[in-house]
């Protein structure tokens, strides 16, 4: 634009008033930025904030009218009304929240450990290790969901392994019972196909205490198993990174002063890992409420809701049952729940930063 | 046991051996097998997959664990390619040409587009900046999933559902691409910019001749980023589309392999497909390993 010397040295000496002076190319530079993320994320927020409002089938238009207004009853329906969006609703949160408890802390665990082996200086072909334990992470999920159907199918590898060591492996994608429940049954403490006693009188939202606490179903632990054979990799590249930045000289003079390897990882390393820790776990309790493309490949919901997750229950009430309203009211109890753990990490992680901060 | 590691303990204390040295072979082997073992876990999937490929049918569901067919054939390959009868409708090649042309002009926009927005919020000064910025942190909070409906509602509206426009224009601005070339566009010396525009050059040219060539270790990496990660795109393709001919590797792929659950059918076919679907993300991967690993760290740090 402005080729001429003379204003071009203008401009870079005179800092004040310089303010806008790039005002129009700064515009220009984020404008597609402005235009696609307004369009395809806020823009959509908003049209499902006023569609979640409405019992809408996805047929008339929603923004004239056309459609019954129903205010808030998408949401009432989930969490108060007796029947099937209650029950849905409540199996969803109770098949994510054994996906949860399972998966992070599994995922966690096993990436550090991951971690703390690939980072041995004495080992050798540590560059290999890592390059294995990571690659299922930049797959495509599709590709290895198809992959763990054919390993645990009925007939499938894991079945096959298991009869091996003389155990019969279960009917991983049709036995739509919980495992905890299987057990307890097994030692014959309560009978999973009739349950008797206090646990399966009471309920809470349609489901029974029973059903709450029946565990997750073994399809569920598939897609369980998947989700931490593919993600634990990228996490261990995180705990990685961070037990790089320990310095050398600290481990080495402790190997000086006598402290054995145990007290080498309680003592140095681990309170060191503390801070990525909380950003591994919470950055998995944030991913794994969106646990959405191994429950459409894996089952889709099959068997017996069990593999049923709000995400995928969101999708599929607009798209298979049409019905929009619900579906977006769906969608926005889990953006909620999910913008809230995000809210939390970060308050929870500068609130740490500025008090090392302080101390040092 | 106890008492010969207590003595090698003793004896690695006296001598200062760094810790690591104290320990005795046996043990030293113990671990390895453990790590060889667990590494296996995570190759395995992939090599019975690769194996499987080969199989016919009902040497598949005989024989999962096999590593070597009993009859091999590229039956699976040759249906794929569609050199042989009976593709059972599976459009392989019409899926595959959609990944590749979908995935390629996503990632042109990415790199063109995210430099653009992450340069502007890096250098140039404009009213709005510190705002649009805190946009672009709040963006990278938002949950896709919790999306799928909302965009379907979008796309809809402006008339380019089930078209290539509403499977690419979504896809070619992220937020967290934005960050990485802000964070790097920050890191570049003021000098080298502030020289070119005493001789004469506009902010375009300083930008497109001046900092993009600079840029290039950023723009690798957000290059196999993008294409990885719209290769491997799947929600956005299942809500934006409807017909089969705008199928891609991984709509296509769930579409087929999701109908036919715990039945021991067609796993070669399957495979195969899954296979081809993820080999050329496989072959970036091994080709640029540490831009991957950069990538995944940027993707931790993003506070």
């Amino acid at each position: 634009m402005s080729l001429r010397p003379a204003s071009a040295i203008r401009a870079t000496r005179s800092r004040r008033g310089g303010r806008d002076r790039d005002g129009a190319w700064g515009w220009l530079f984020v404008s597609p930025m402005v235009l696609v993320l307004g369009s395809f994320l806020v823009l959509p927020i908003l049209m499902a904030l006023w569609v979640s409002l409405l019992h809408w089938d996805g047929q008339s238009n929603p923004f004239s009218g056309q459609a019954d207004f129903v205010g808030l009853d998408n949401y009432r329906t989930l969490f108060t009304q007796d029947g099937l969006d209650r029950t849905l609703f409540a199996t969803a949160l109770r098949n994510n929240a054994y996906y949860v408890l399972l998966t992070v802390p599994l995922q966690t665990g096993l990436a550090l450990v991951l971690a703390i082996v690939v980072n041995q200086r004495m080992l050798r072909g540590r560059g290999a290790l890592r390059t294995i334990f990571f690659f299922p992470s930049v797959t495509s999920s599709i590709a290895v969901a198809t992959v763990f159907l054919f390993l645990f199918q009925g007939s499938g590898a894991v079945n096959a392994l298991l009869s091996w060591i003389g155990v019969k492996g279960p009917n991983w994608f049709a036995d739509p019972r919980g495992v905890l429940s299987l057990v307890l049954g097994g030692l014959g403490l309560v009978d999973p196909e009739h349950p008797t006693g206090l646990l399966a009188e009471h309920s809470t939202m349609g489901l029974s205490w029973f059903e709450w606490l029946s565990g997750p179903s073994v399809a569920m632990c598939t897609i369980i198993l998947l989700a931490v054979w593919t993600t634990s990799g990228t996490f261990m590249l995180i705990f990685l990174a961070a037990l790089q930045d320990i310095p050398r000289e600290l481990e080495e003079t402790a190997a000086l002063e006598g402290v054995n390897r145990r007290q080498l990882l309680r003592y140095v390393t681990l309170p060191a890992l503390r801070p990525v820790l909380f950003l591994v776990l919470t950055l998995g309790l944030i991913s794994t409420w969106q646990v959405f493309d191994q429950v459409y490949v894996m089952g889709q919901g099959a068997p017996g809701n069990t593999t049923l997750t709000p995400a995928f229950l969101s999708y599929s009430a607009g798209f298979d049952n049409a019905d929009f309203g619900q579906g977006s009211a769906i969608a926005f109890v889990l953006l909620a729940l999910i913008l809230v753990l995000t809210g939390f990490q970060r308050w929870a992680l500068r609130e740490r930063g500025a008090r090392t901060g302080r101390k040092r | 046991m106890t008492l010969t590691r207590k003595a090698v303990r003793k004896a690695a204390r006296e001598q200062g051996t760094p810790v690591l040295g104290r320990f005795p072979v046996a043990l030293r082997v113990l671990g390895y097998a453990l790590v060889a073992g667990v590494a296996l876990l995570y190759l395995l999937p992939f090599v019975l997959q690769l194996v499987t490929g080969f199989k016919t049918d009902p040497d598949a569901a005989a024989h999962p664990l096999s590593l070597l067919p009993t009859t091999p054939t590229t039956a699976a390959y040759q249906r794929l390619f569609g050199l042989s009868e009976a593709a059972d409708g599976v459009p392989f090649l019409r899926w595959l040409g959609n990944s590749a042309f979908v995935a390629v002009v996503v990632t042109g926009g990415r790199v063109l587009f995210d430099s653009m927005a992450g340069y502007a919020l890096a250098r140039l000064r404009f009213r709005g900046r510190s705002v649009l910025y805190t946009f672009v942190l709040a963006v990278m909070a938002v949950p896709g999933v919790a999306l799928l409906i909302p965009k379907f509602l979008v796309l809809n509206t402006f008339g380019i559902f089930d078209t290539y426009t509403g499977m690419i224009l979504p896809l070619v601005v992220d937020a967290a691409g934005i960050f990485i070339m802000k964070q790097f566009f920050e890191s570049v010396p003021r000098e080298v910019e502030e020289a070119a525009k005493v001789d004469g050059a506009g902010v375009f040219r300083v930008f497109w001749s001046v900092v993009l060539p600079m840029a290039r270790p950023a723009l690798i990496t957000l290059t196999i980023l993008s294409f990885q990660g719209s290769w491997n795109e799947f929600t956005h393709f299942l809500v934006a589309t409807q017909s089969g001919q705008y199928e891609t590797l991984t709509t296509g792929l769930a579409r087929f392999v999701s109908g036919g659950l715990g039945g021991g059918t067609q796993y070669p076919l399957k495979l195969a497909a899954a296979l081809l679907s993820t080999l050329p993300v496989a072959a970036l991967f091994f080709a640029f390993q540490r831009y991957f690993v950069s990538g995944a760290n940027a993707g931790a740090v993003k506070e």
